[in-house]
């Protein structure tokens, strides 16, 4: 199943979201991440959604989300012909100085920040397009994960 | 002028060219039948038993009229009790506006009496809903229900109103009614390439739905049809737009259609679908339909294209534009062969119901209706059996005059859906077609024909069983009947004399056309209770996931 990132403007509506992730629900799509934002015009929203499937389930989504009666634009994005970033954050158990170095290491190796090292865990950020988030958590994940949290994507076109 | 919002519900409704409306009056629409009891010479108000009869007589008006419907009910449990009618509304592509009433603003979200958040229940059900929060919001989003209702594929719209705003007050201005624009621009360069696969076909058939209903297209279709002979065949949502009689009608396809429809389909080189939608019922088998064919698909929704079915070619458009927009580029043609094959198949393959004098055969009881009731009759069906009986012999010719519950399968849909019509044609016949497992659902709404006095004649085609279960039962299940013997003791002629209504009962045809002729000429509502056997079957039928070659036909 492919992953794509859908990128869809709505009128600023009490219960526009649940009508999105209603339809979602109801047909059976797939949401791997959404976020939902407020744009320059705050009539506008911008609802940015991870979803998986084949192309004729992307098909069906995007003219099934374009019925919806507050939906002003969806658009197909592809990750290397836009700007996407998400955000995550990882709590890893580190309880020696050479678990430390190790975890610095792969952090650095993906541009990650170290934002807070306690007693016997390590926090790291990563700010980066989808497949980069997903390759370096394959990497952490060799390590104790206490906890972890993805922002979900955010994207433009260029 | 400074109007509540009560008086602002009414002017709009007018404004926007409604009459008549149904509905059930409750305490959060309190203001609300204020007005119309105000405005009772401007606006008839239908009362129902139930609001789901009020539902469905509101979806039988516009489907019956062509206008958009409107159901009225209170908070709560009253808008709970639309939900069946305005999903069976949704699944069908009917235009309907549903307004409820809600607690006052101060009290939503507190679990206040009588409230439930209906905007959410009715979220998947409704093209779009409303909580109106102000009321001066409360005109514009009125309006914009209609225009969303009739804009497109047609669809039900809800519009919730809490008290408060019912009562408030605010200037208001009269508006034009919103007129509809639902014309499409179709390229030349499309209309031309599908009309080259048409004119070049050897073996085309046309598959047409509710579509070519909404927009009013079955003369435009019978055009396309006699210029090239292109055999046709539809789904239960057009049953009763082409007479029985032209030979290019071929009949309904599906689950219960014809064996040469399903034949035709099968063996065609081109299949043009119009405003259908290849659902289970029909595309069964999804990789066997249609097998050796170049599928057009013709859709007002765009979402429906390849959504079922994946297609050659298609075009979103309304089915009227459509067909006056390819007429010019189709070449009249003549498939002799073709018309040959199919005309062997229908004497070969199609099923021919038993029929007798001594008692009632159901496809007799359907022709009798569709002859003594006459070519402007109106039928409303329930959901079953007798509902398929009806779409097999219903002998329509007119659009809007067979009325079913095709999508959502509503049992108790026909009651509700017959006074809607009656209200909307009083110069039409109607009967209600129904079984006696349907009729059990909603047969609360005959204290309401008796009181509005409308003629409608209900047949219940009682077989003391839920028929159409038990048929799966039958073929499916082992003959393990399990919850479909009813065998009710309800006594239908006493049943409609208590509610002041009249009532009969009948064993053969003879008596079945005596009561009908006697009931068409009766003032208020009759119930004529038609005996048949269990052991009927609706026949043929292709099973779940099958093809054509795996229908059954005795």
């Amino acid at each position: 199943m492919e992953k794509y990132i859908l990128s869809v403007l709505v009128k600023n509506n009490a219960g526009v979201l649940a009508r999105v992730s209603s339809l979602f629900g109801r047909r059976g799509f797939n949401i791997d991440s959404l976020t939902v934002s407020p744009t320059n015009n705050q009539e506008i929203s911008r609802i940015t959604i991870i979803t998986r499937g084949d192309e004729k389930t992307l098909d069906q989504i995007i003219k099934q989300v374009s019925k919806l009666e507050e939906t002003l634009w969806i658009e197909h994005l592809w990750e290397d012909e836009c700007y996407c970033r998400e955000l995550v954050f990882v709590k890893v158990l580190a309880e020696d100085a050479l678990a430390r170095d190790s975890i610095r290491e792969v952090a650095e190796v993906y541009n990650a920040n170290v934002v807070e090292s306690v007693k016997n865990a390590i926090i790291v950020e990563l700010t980066e397009v989808p497949s980069r988030v997903d390759a370096f958590l394959a990497v952490i994940s060799n390590y104790t994960i206490i906890e972890m949290c993805r922002s979900g994507v955010t994207a433009m076109t260029r | 002028m400074k109007c509540n919002g009560s008086q602002i519900l009414i002017e709009v409704l007018i404004e926007q060219g409604v009459d008549t409306i149904f509905g059930y009056p409750g305490g959060a629409v309190l203001n609300i039948y204020d007005a119309l009891y105000l405005n009772s010479d401007r606006i008839r108000h239908v009362l129902t038993a139930h609001e789901q009869g009020a539902s469905h007589a509101a979806d039988g008006y516009a489907r019956a009229t062509g206008k958009t419907g409107v159901v009225l009910a209170t908070s709560g449990p009253g808008a709970t009790n639309l939900v069946t009618g305005i999903a069976t509304a949704y699944m069908d592509s009917v235009p309907m506006v549903a307004i409820t009433g809600n607690v006052g603003t101060s009290l939503i979200g507190k679990d206040s009496f009588q409230e439930v958040y209906i905007a959410g229940i009715t979220m998947p059900i409704t093209k779009h809903n409303f909580v109106v929060r102000h009321v001066e919001e409360l005109a514009d989003v009125l309006r914009d229900a209609f225009r969303i209702a009739n804009t497109g594929r047609p669809g039900p719209v809800l519009v919730d109103i809490p008290k408060d705003v019912t009562a408030a007050v605010c200037e208001f201005q009269n508006k034009p009614k919103i007129e509809i624009d639902q014309s499409f621009d179709l390229r030349e360069t499309d209309l031309r390439r599908i009309a080259d696969v048409i004119n070049k076909a050897e073996r085309p058939v046309i598959y047409f739905g509710g579509g070519i209903v909404s927009s009013g297209a079955a003369e435009d279709l019978q055009r396309l049809m006699k210029k090239a002979e292109i055999p046709a065949t539809y789904t239960i949502m057009a049953a009763g737009t082409l007479s029985p009689d032209d030979p290019l009608n071929l009949g309904m396809v599906g689950m219960h259609g014809k064996v040469s429809a399903g034949r035709a389909v099968d063996r065609s080189d081109v299949l043009l679908s119009i405003g259908a939608r290849f659902s289970d019922r029909v595309a069964t088998d999804t990789n066997r339909f249609a097998p050796d064919a170049r599928i057009i698909h013709i859709d007002i929704d765009a979402a429906e294209i390849n959504k079922n079915i994946m297609t050659d070619d298609s075009l979103v458009s309304d089915a009227q534009t459509f067909l006056q927009g390819i007429l010019p580029y189709i070449k009249e043609a003549r498939h002799a062969d073709w018309m040959t094959k199919i005309t062997d198949w229908r004497q070969r393959l199609d099923y021919r119901p038993k029929d007798s004098e001594s008692r009632l055969h159901p496809e007799r009881v359907i022709k009798i209706i569709s002859e003594v009731a006459g070519p402007n009759a109106i039928l409303a069906t329930d959901v079953g059996q007798h509902q398929m009986w009806a779409a097999q012999y219903c002998g329509r010719t007119r659009q809007r005059q067979f009325l079913t519950s095709g999508g959502l399968g509503t049992m108790g849909y026909g009651y509700g859906a017959a006074i809607g019509a009656k209200v909307g044609c009083p110069d039409k016949p109607v009967v209600h077609i129904t079984g006696d497992g349907s009729f059990h659902m909603n047969l609360n709404e005959l204290c309401t024909t008796v009181t509005y006095e409308l003629p409608i004649v209900t047949v219940i085609m009682n077989n003391s069983v839920l028929g159409m279960v038990r048929q799966w039962q039958t073929i499916f299940y082992g003959e393990r009947y399990s919850h479909t013997t009813l065998d009710r003791k309800t006594n239908y002629v006493k049943l409609a004399e208590a509610f002041g209504a009249q009532g009969f009962r009948c064993t053969n045809p003879a008596e079945f056309r005596a009561a009908l002729s006697a009931a068409l000429s009766h003032k208020g509502p009759t119930v004529i209770d038609c005996v048949i056997d269990r052991d009927e079957r609706v026949l043929p039928m292709i099973p779940p996931n099958g093809s054509i070659e795996d229908i059954i036909a005795d």
